[in-house]
């Protein structure tokens, strides 16, 4: 699926500047341990967190992630949108809780082979 | 194997430098893509690469991710002169960690650095001493073992 559909399914916020949307998303992974997403989360995946600093770009960069959703609500720090931006990231918000975002996108059929 | 054919490159890692972490290891990614090195390779070693570019960051006063790249494997050495490892086991055990409490609240310090570079790597070597400074080795094989 394309993440652009599931931007406009969940209304997200678009945070950082050029972001291409055009990416397939393959499944998704949540967790708000970087050690863990490092470990686990798959290229292409979208990444759900509650983290919002700088680090969460670099993760992303790293696996290759299609986004990250920050949700509930949680702040992503100005530094956090530059990095993502000058490494192709894109960083989705919205005020939604995880569990809330995890669940629309799983039921819009976005499911891991496990 | 002559040294031609080897590639190596140093990068500086600053402490508590937040700011560009992970460089290193997306540098060396950015190379090895370059390189038509495998994509899931490429993947082990910017996780392993990262998390020990990480651990400098957090633990030690800074340190040098040195990579050696030759057409059969890429060899990560990662040193500091960091406050070393006293127990090199325990260090090893998924969850066990010393990170400070608001390095945590950034989701690290789950204690899943160093099994995650055992895991991505086919060679880890540790060799720590107590307020001298940590030195990992990681061998990454550009090829699956046949």
């Amino acid at each position: 699926m394309k993440l652009q559909k599931i931007v406009e399914a969940l209304d997200l916020m678009v945070a950082t500047k050029n972001a291409d949307l055009g990416a397939e998303v393959s499944g998704g992974y949540a967790s708000d341990l970087l050690s863990n997403v490092m470990g686990q989360a798959k290229t292409d995946m979208l990444w759900i967190t509650m983290q919002g600093h700088q680090n969460i770009a670099a993760v992303a960069a790293l696996l290759g992630l299609s986004a990250v959703i920050v949700a509930g609500g949680s702040h992503v720090e100005k530094d956090a949108l530059e990095k993502a931006e000058r490494n192709s990231v894109v960083i989705l918000t919205t005020d939604l809780p995880a569990y809330e975002v995890i669940g629309r996108i799983y039921a819009l059929g976005v499911k891991n082979e496990i | 194997m002559n040294e031609t054919n080897k590639m190596k490159l140093t990068y500086d890692v600053v402490s508590g430098d937040f700011d560009r972490a992970g460089e290193a290891s997306s540098a060396i990614k950015r190379l090895l893509q370059r390189l038509g090195i495998p994509a899931d390779i490429i993947r082990r070693i910017a996780i392993g690469t990262y998390e020990a570019e990480m651990n400098v960051i957090i633990h030690a006063g800074g340190g040098v991710v040195m990579a050696e790249i030759s057409p059969e494997s890429t060899i990560i050495v990662v040193t500091d002169k960091g406050p070393g490892i006293p127990d090199i086991e325990q260090a090893k055990q998924e969850g066990w960690s010393t990170a400070p409490d608001y390095i945590r609240q950034m989701g690290f310090g789950a204690g899943m650095g160093l099994p995650n570079m055992i895991k991505c790597s086919d060679r880890i070597d540790i060799a720590s001493e107590v307020n001298e400074g940590t030195k990992i080795t990681m061998e990454f094989k550009h090829a699956d073992k046949v």
